[in-house]
């Protein structure tokens, strides 16, 4: 083939080329103009028919061409590729607003989380968390704990007592039955926080269920005060309701503790607008009860204070309704999340 | 404890000239020294015309359905006129020439009462007589019209200064341990203290009370009193009061004070007792004299007696009531009521007042046991004053006398003496050592003797002997309160205590968090399952009666009936959750729970050590010992689609194979590995049930449940469930490192024809002890039947994984291994080999 005669075949290859509208047509035109039946690799394959002193140009012009023609192709698969890419992704384009959770997902039940949050921040403070049995002796949840034989709380009216009658245990009305064995079985000093399941006989309505939740803490060590007690309060208080949450203390009796105290917090995010709240209970623990372990209340020292894990969320988090929280509702648990 | 504000500040008026107090300074001055309010209501106001009136003519109206009274009352030029003022009343508690409280047109009472003049019962009515509870003084039960005497104003003269409607009654909440505060002689102590004003006793000073005692000096006594030891009776005194006027009524001003603190005025001797309760704490009671016959025992009443109360209950005693009696039988149920025999009646003119001090908790007891708490009965649970019989018996007696004439005799019966108070010896600097502030030696000694106490100093030992009122001071923590709450529980400052380096939380509590953690991340959502349940629930299961489900402990006052004993599954409880959710129009759910449960154990009776001293280690065993097993544990339940329908296609129904993989999670979080075998366990479907092993020993199930069981429960049919003991793992230490070959895995696969009943764990267990120590996995990949398999076969295809640790292994000694599996599954299983 003649110079002529390649420059034109590689022109109309690279003019063929130009007009593809897609990489499969370019494919074809390329067995069309550069396949082995298409007159450049034809020329190439016949050189060697050539005289070898025509051989050096023919094979110069033969390459001139070939080159020619597959440097246009590449040029032209490059676009034409990112126009095939474009045009997928276009294709593929889905609309990511359509629902896309198939698996079911779980959270834990808000008492479980504020346990959680409150176990993580007495263990923050070097404290240890204890827990124990829910149907406690009666020597664990009231006479060592100070309150005498006859002491209301004791009657069927306000706690569950197990069959039969005079077996001496009920369901535990607090998590205090905990410190006691505690205090039985560990040397002092000793640092607990108790959070559990505790009953009373209330019936279950919006505001009131028989089966409820505790925190309660105990320290018990050589110089502790009242001091230390609110110390510990004001911490705990802050670290649940925000940096701005106050305390105060108000005179009140429990069998357990004497001088014993009501805690009142205060902080700016309550339910239902800023303002004091009853929180829970506290106190210095009561010598009958350290004697009754064995401490020698003229060593040591203690305090102790309890609160409601419901009531905490009541207002805290603006539970409404106590029902919510026995009855299993998952539209109830599910917003929750877990929190972790 | 309901009472008026003016009442407090006009006894402590009398000592501290000129003090007032709005009422909500005087409600933080009650919280400052420890005296909850539960609130405080100013009596609500009444506008308009509210005059006196002098009732001048009654005419009775017979002709309506009840009787009705046509009134002429003088209210002076109130009305305008001077004219009568024509007005119809309903109520009969009022006579001609008596001062009564009108309200006439124009006035609004409380509640938007608005008084208009109206024809009623065919007479004009322009006006109102006014009964207590109508001014906002009183409850409507305990009110009646109010007659006043003619001193409290003229016809026409506004009433409502004289009537003290401008007062707030604030409900104080006296704590257990200090019954003396039942009463404005007790609440005004600690006022003072609360306000730092001097106080006046009222029981040493009854002027104070605006009350001069008018009684003969004692000579004698009245009829004999036995007061036998047995009734742990402290003090009984009585004495008498002759010839009153049995129509007396009490004075309005003391009415005023019992219904304010919600006591319905009854008769002048009665009222005249519940006004010297309210104003010292000392409850009394007032005997028909002329009913009493003989002398008076008091002593236990024997088991069975029977005695009939003032609120007309018939009572069956038991022998540690106390009774008071005299020859006719019982008159009285000492410290919680009276009886009807010798109750004042409108015929009554001698009176015996009885003042008393009881045991706390025999007259605890007695209320508790028949259900009745009295005023008295509240206040002698929580201690009274021994003290003050005698003031309380002159009081009673000089005001009785005062309304309804009539003597106080001479005589005065009086047994037992005042208890010495034992002394509290208190090292000076304990409050300031329990406080963490520092209380000078004055501070505590002038708290301490603020409350009523004697302080004998010596060095810095205090000898304190606390007043006859405060029994509740045993010990010097209960001092350190005195002071404490006196100065102010806001002084206290704030530390946090420095505890020694702890341990986190233990492994147990760390597990119980993975699981929870891990099944919330599964898709499980907790729920709260109740520790009560319906043992029925485990008839309707069909459990056998030995199954150790159904050992239960029974609750003895279960607030449901039938949901008596404490679960010993959470299953019953989730399950309800899942109809209530179903209820509720949610189909696709799975819940999880984590709790205790109880399971009967031992002696189920708990021994009570004493609380003097530590208990011996063997009694803490035994009290340990005695209680149900509680283990913890944890269940699943799930049921519609797992997976939900969506755009993305069909949902994929919860399986008894999700029961298992939340099973598995549970173990994933507990650092175990459960085994499964095929198990037949109700409430879970026979062929579609596993148990969950650990050493071969089960520690739960999974799986579906029992399609009956969930058809006569009303639950969604396939529904599945979990349920394994949480606290029968063992705690996992710490896990040895595997050590990983860096050669070469070889695959081959396994294909083996057992019988259906076989299950395919114990054949991949076989295999993989069959295929020796190169073996590293036996993974079944695929189940096969079919008819050339023959009936009742099945084909297990297994995916073997070889490997060595120490060289390449070569397809020989793969083959030669996973021949000697399939020679093993022979042997074990009759296990042909395919293909």
């Amino acid at each position: 083939m003649t110079e002529a005669s390649l420059n034109e075949a590689a022109d109309a290859a690279i003019k063929a080329f130009d007009g593809a509208q897609n990489l499969d047509e370019l494919a074809a035109l390329r067995r069309d103009h550069l396949g082995d039946a298409a007159p450049i690799p034809q020329a190439r394959r016949s050189l060697g028919t050539i005289p070898k002193d025509q051989r050096k140009d023919a094979g110069r012009f033969v390459n001139m061409a070939l080159g020619r023609a597959e440097k246009h192709f590449a040029q032209v698969k490059v676009v034409l590729e990112e126009k095939r890419n474009a045009e997928v992704l276009e294709l593929e384009r889905v609309d990511v607003t359509v629902p896309t959770t198939r698996e079911q997902v779980g959270a834990l039940h808000p008492i479980t989380i504020l346990n959680e949050q409150i176990a993580d921040i007495f263990v923050g403070m070097g404290w240890e968390i204890a827990e124990g049995p829910e149907v406690e002796a009666e020597y664990f949840n009231f006479d060592a704990l100070n309150f005498l034989p006859d002491h209301p709380a004791r009657t069927l009216q306000d706690t569950f007592h197990i069959a039969p009658e005079g077996s001496r245990q009920v369901l535990r009305t607090h998590t205090s039955p905990v410190q006691v064995r505690t205090m039985l079985n560990r040397e002092v000093p000793i640092y607990i926080a108790c959070p559990g399941r505790v009953f009373r006989t209330d019936e279950l309505d919006a505001t009131h269920t028989p089966v409820f939740h505790q925190i309660e803490g105990l320290a018990v060590d050589k110089g502790l005060t009242m001091a230390h007690l609110r110390g510990t309060l004001d911490h705990l208080a802050k670290e649940l309701f925000g940096p701005e949450t106050k305390t105060r203390m108000r005179s009140n009796y429990f069998p357990f503790t004497e001088p014993s105290a009501e805690v009142d917090v205060w902080f700016p995010n309550k339910k239902g607008g800023a303002g004091w709240i009853e929180w829970g209970g506290c106190g210095m623990v009561n010598p009958n009860v350290l004697r009754a372990v064995g401490v020698d209340p003229e060593e040591y020292t203690g305090f102790a204070f309890g609160m409601g894990i419901e009531r905490t969320l009541q207002f805290r988090n603006g539970l409404s309704d106590m029902r919510d929280m026995v009855e299993g509702d998952i539209r109830f648990t599910l917003p929750f999340g877990i929190q972790a | 404890m309901l009472i008026a504000q003016n009442w407090v500040t006009g006894l402590l008026g009398h000592a501290n000239e000129g003090w007032k107090v709005p009422s909500s300074d005087l409600d933080s001055g009650y919280v400052r020294v420890g005296f909850e309010t539960e609130g405080y209501w100013p009596i609500p106001e009444t506008t308009g015309p509210l005059v006196f009136g002098r009732v001048e003519t009654i005419e009775e109206l017979t002709e309506f359905k009840k009787p009705i009274r046509h009134c002429h009352v003088n209210v002076g030029d109130a009305n305008g006129t001077g004219e009568l003022q024509s007005i119809v009343c309903g109520a009969r508690n009022f006579k001609e020439g008596d001062t009564v409280v009108v309200s006439l047109p124009g006035a609004v009472l409380p509640g938007d009462f608005a008084i208009s003049a109206r024809e009623t019962y065919g007479r004009m009515s322009a006006g109102m007589i006014c009964s207590a509870s109508e001014l906002g003084l009183a409850d409507k039960q305990n009110s009646g019209i109010i007659t006043l005497d003619p001193s409290y104003g003229e016809p026409g003269e506004d009433a409502r200064q004289a009537l003290g409607l401008e007062d707030t009654v604030f409900d104080v909440n006296v704590t257990p341990d200090r019954g003396y505060a039942l009463s404005a002689r007790g609440l005004t102590r600690e006022l003072a203290s609360a306000f730092s004003l001097t106080f006046t006793d009222p029981a040493i000073e009854p002027a104070v009370a605006g009350i001069e005692v008018k009684v003969p000096a004692v000579e004698g006594s009245l009829i004999n009193v036995e007061l036998r030891e047995e009734t742990k009776a402290i003090r009984f005194g009585l004495r008498k009061v002759s010839g009153i006027d049995p129509a007396a009524e009490s004075p309005f001003w003391m009415q005023r004070e019992l219904m304010l603190s919600g006591q319905r005025p009854v008769n002048a001797a009665t009222d005249v007792t519940n006004y010297v309760m309210l104003l010292l704490g000392q409850p009394m009671h007032a005997f028909d004299a002329a009913k009493v016959t003989g002398d008076l025992v008091v002593r236990n009443a024997t088991a069975g007696e029977k005695f009939e109360t003032l609120d007309h209950v018939k009572r069956t005693l038991n022998e540690e009531d106390v009774v008071i009696t005299d020859d006719n039988g019982i008159q009285s149920l000492a410290g919680v009521m009276g009886g009807l025999t010798s109750e004042i009646s409108d015929t009554t003119t001698d009176v015996y007042f009885e003042a008393a001090t009881w045991d706390t908790i025999t007259v605890a007891r007695t209320s508790r046991r028949h259900k009745l708490s009295s005023e008295a009965s509240r206040r002698f649970e929580r201690g009274v004053d021994p003290a003050i019989v005698e003031i309380a018996l002159d009081i009673a007696a000089t005001l009785l006398v005062e309304i309804a004439g009539g003597t106080v005799d001479a005589g005065r019966t009086l047994v037992g003496d005042v208890p010495a108070m034992q002394p509290i010896t208190m090292k000076v600097t304990r409050p300031s050592e329990l406080a963490g502030v520092d209380y000078s030696a004055e501070t505590v000694i002038a708290r301490l003797e603020e409350v009523g106490c004697t302080v004998a100093v010596s060095g810095d030992t205090l000898e304190v002997t606390p007043p006859t009122w405060r029994g509740d001071l045993t010990m010097s923590a209960d001092l350190v309160e005195e002071v404490l709450r006196l100065e102010g529980l806001e002084a206290i400052p704030t530390i946090i205590p420095t505890a020694p380096a702890g341990r986190g939380l233990t492994d147990a509590q760390k597990r119980r968090r993975a699981v929870g953690h891990a099944l919330a991340y599964a898709g499980y959502a907790e729920i709260i399952p109740s520790p009560f349940m319906d043992p029925e629930v485990f008839d309707v299961w069909g459990l056998a009666a030995d199954d150790e489900r159904r050992k239960t402990v029974s609750v003895l006052n279960p607030l449901e009936a039938e949901r008596n004993v404490l679960s010993t599954s959470l299953l019953p409880s989730m399950l309800d959750a899942v109809k209530r959710n179903v209820a509720r129009g949610h189909n696709d759910f799975s819940l999880f729970g984590l709790q205790q449960v109880a399971f009967e154990h031992g002696s189920g009776v708990s021994p009570m050590p004493s609380v003097a001293s530590r208990p011996e280690e063997s009694v803490v065993a035994e009290l340990v010992d005695s209680l149900p097993n509680q283990p913890l544990h944890v269940a699943t339940v799930g049921t519609g689609n797992i997976e939900f329908e969506g755009p993305w296609g069909k949902g994929r129904a919860y399986t008894f194979a999700d029961a298992i993989e939340s099973a598995r999670a549970v173990a994933r979080a507990a650092g175990v590995t459960l085994e499964l075998a095929n198990a037949d366990a109700l409430p879970w479907h026979p062929g579609r049930c596993a148990a969950l092993l650990i050493d071969g020993t089960p520690v739960g199930y999974a799986g579906e449940l029992h399609p009956q069981i969930l058809e006569k429960a009303g639950l969604p049919a396939r529904t599945c469930a979990m349920e394994l003991d949480l606290s029968a793992l063992p705690l996992v230490e710490n896990l040895p490192a595997p050590v990983l070959s860096s050669f070469p895995a070889l695959h081959q696969d396994i294909a083996l024809v057992v019988d259906e009943t076989i299950p395919a764990e114990d054949v991949r267990a076989v295999v993989e002890a069959g295929a020796g120590e190169l073996i590293e996995t036996v993974e079944l990949f695929d189940v096969y039947r079919s008819e050339q398999l023959g009936e009742n076969k099945k084909s297990l295809a297994f995916s073997l994984r070889f490997r060595a640790t120490d060289r390449t292994l070569t397809d020989e000694e793969a083959n030669e291994a996973r021949l000697q599996a399939a020679e093993l599954a022979k042997e074990k299983f009759n296990a042909e080999m395919r293909g």
